[in-house]
């Protein structure tokens, strides 16, 4: 069994409440920053741990926090992004749910580090259970001493308030979380100046995800150097991927990132293989807006070596025949399912999902969205997969925030990777109504190009 | 028209709300007041709602609309009773989301985007909501229904009539 940091204590009974979660040693390290450390200290030990913001970008965690401007007498917040929208990744809601006090006891620590005496969870709007569940683990941390005002006589003050948004992938974009919490529209700000300059109500402002925010926490109990022998390289310390699609068991996994894609998605530890019977065909392995990659390119890098869930070797190949980690929102396709139709279905969302700030980004999405949905119902042409090609190359990197990128990659990989599929849905466009274009040679092996 | 008012509680949470907020920033509770006011006032934002919402939190009137048309939780039109919001995106629909909606616009009778005449049903298309892993599902209320099968549709649909009839 592989090492577990995050749901360590996930199969503790009552484990959502405060009496099991400090029974089973919840709060220590409180109890250990706040006695023998100081807030410096704490960002070293999180910078010598490796840990890579879990969001999604995979940003050193300490080095951020090392970034954060301190001016006198001016408020620093820390925020906690717990906005988890982007298609393909349900783990911070896993943790929230299950194991909320993790998330408080995380934030009570990264709050001393960053100095922020007032620290607000952004959760989507949707998730208002889990509102409800972390509003009760606030009360109960407050009303032990973990909370409020000179928390165990340190003279350190921490309150820590959850902030529901109203349904808007953009909001999980660090900029227009802010704009959000300031009670207005999800425009992403241009930067600079970033967050940890002027981030909310113009203060310096870090904002975390819930992941990154609770594995703070086995980094304190169990130390920096035990952490970061953990994973592969730069890669360090275990993930959270929820996996979903056409597997055997979907669901929240933690892994130490030193195992192969191909162990996660066929051991019974994980997904238990391709559900049904049927074959891998492709797989998007980080959340919606990373390239997707077909089996044969997934299991294997182009080189020829074993994929392994790293940040390194996910991305291994750059966007011409890798991926990337991101958020670990892992959605695998079996043989039945139609690249065009999907690729169609991420469109729209981006589509829906696009502030509108950015003609690029505005217009794009939706040119997109309307060509790809005249190939999937047999109205495309073949130079339309070219212009696909065309826009969404003028919409990456020109515009205000990355969502442009992230709508553009998508169809990108699919039209670099799955190009006979969507020629195939032009040419035979009457077959294509009545049935998927299949696994072809997607699985097959691949040529090693000789070194 | 009888203008809608917060009960005493309600305001007293409104206050409580602001108070989490440096001075001068009570703005920054405009997004969970609209959900209040939302669930209080019939399920949707009328122009009136929001008017005074802007009163309540001391900002132009402009600034709520602008909020309450950029987020698709809140609702500008009124809906039925019971919201089915179906997520449509691609981890669900390689799970069969497209065959549910379908199922529960046959059953009900309406198309997405609609209500049904009975001001009961109101069936949505939603984008991504986090639940990848049990899909297909679909938001009602505060909460979740996953593994959304058509025997489960049924049941849903079954107990929100029942649930209509006993609080009539
Ligand atoms: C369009 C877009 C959506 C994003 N959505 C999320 C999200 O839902 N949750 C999240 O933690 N980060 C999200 N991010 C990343 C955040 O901007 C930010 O980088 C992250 O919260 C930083 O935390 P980390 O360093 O701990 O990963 C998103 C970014 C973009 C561009
Ligand atoms: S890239 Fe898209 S989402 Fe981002 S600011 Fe521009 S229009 Fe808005």
């Amino acid at each position: 069994m592989a090492r577990k940091l995050l749901l360590e204590k996930i199969g503790i009974e009552g484990i959502r409440y405060y009496d099991a979660y400090r029974k089973s040693g919840g709060y220590a390290s409180v109890e250990k920053v706040l006695k023998t450390m100081s807030p410096d200290d704490v960002t070293n030990e999180v910078k010598k741990s490796g840990l890579r913001g879990r969001g999604g970008a995979g940003f050193p965690t300490g080095m951020k926090w090392g970034f954060l401007a301190k001016p006198q007498g001016v408020p620093r917040y820390l925020i906690c992004n717990a906005d988890e929208s982007e298609p393909g990744t349900f783990k911070d809601r896993y943790l929230m749910e299950h194991i909320p006090h993790l998330l408080i006891e995380g934030l009570i620590v990264s709050s001393y580090a960053v100095g922020s005496n007032c620290t607000y969870i952004y959760i989507r709007g949707e998730f208002g259970w889990i509102v409800d569940i972390l509003e009760q683990a606030i009360a109960e941390a407050k009303n032990n001493g973990w909370l409020g005002k000179n928390i165990l006589g340190s003279g350190f003050d921490c309150e820590i308030y959850v902030h529901p948004g109203a349904g808007a992938y953009i909001c999980g974009e660090e900029t227009a979380l802010l704009e959000s919490l300031e009670g207005k529209r999800g425009n992403p700000r241009i930067k600079p100046p970033f967050p940890a300059l002027k981030g909310l109500y113009d203060c310096p402002t870090v904002v975390n995800n819930v992941e990154t925010l609770s594995a703070v926490v086995p980094i304190i109990n169990y130390g920096s150097e035990e952490y970061a022998k953990i994973g592969i390289g730069k890669s360090a310390g275990t993930k959270l991927i929820s996996a979903c699609g056409n597997i055997s068991k979907p669901g929240v996994y933690e892994i130490e990132m030193n195992i192969s894609v191909e162990e996660f998605i066929y051991s019974d530890e994980y997904c238990g293989g391709i559900a049904n019977g049927r074959r891998l065909k492709a797989c998007v392995p980080g959340g919606s807006s990373v390239p997707i990659l077909p089996a044969n390119l997934l299991l294997k890098t182009a080189k020829g070596e074993t994929r392994m869930m790293t940040y390194e070797s996910l991305s291994d190949g750059g966007f011409i025949t890798g991926s990337m980690l991101g958020s670990g929102g892992f959605i695998v396709y079996d043989e039945d399912q139609c690249i065009v139709r999907n690729t169609y279905s991420f469109s729209r969302f981006y589509r829906h999902e696009s502030c509108g700030q950015c003609s690029p980004c505005r217009e794009g999405t939706g040119w997109m969205k309307k060509i790809l949905w005249n190939i999937e119902t047999g109205k495309g042409k073949i130079k339309d997969i070219d212009l696909l090609f065309s826009i969404q190359s003028k919409i990456e990197g020109n515009t205000i925030c990355p969502f442009g990128d992230a709508a553009s990659w998508p169809v990108a990989a699919a039209i670099r990777h799955f190009r006979d599929e969507f020629e195939w849905h032009v040419t035979n466009a009457e077959e294509a109504q009545r049935r998927n274009y299949g696994l072809a040679g997607y699985a097959e092996p691949l040529k090693v190009a000789a070194s | 028209m009888v203008m809608n008012k917060f009960s005493e509680q309600r305001l007293k949470e409104i206050d409580n709300v602001i108070s989490r907020f440096p001075d001068g920033k009570q703005k920054s509770a405009l997004l969970p007041v609209l959900h209040m006011a939302q669930e209080d006032f019939g399920g949707w934002l009328s122009v009136e709602t929001m008017d005074y919402v802007a009163s309540l939190l001391n900002i132009l009137p402009i600034e709520v609309y602008e909020v309450a048309t950029f987020y698709s939780m809140y609702n500008l039109k009124p809906v039925g009773k019971y919201v089915f919001e179906v997520c449509q995106t691609g981890p669900c629909m390689t799970r069969g989301s497209e065959s549910i909606i379908q199922y529960i616009e046959e059953k009900l009778g309406i198309k997405a985007g609609e209500t049904t005449s009975d001001g009961l049903f109101t069936l949505k298309t939603v984008e991504c909501l986090a639940a990848c892993g049990y899909a297909p599902m679909m938001q009602m209320g505060k909460s979740y229904k996953e593994h959304l099968t058509k025997e489960k549709v049924d049941s849903i649909i079954e107990e929100c009539r029942n649930h209509a009839a006993k609080n009539n």
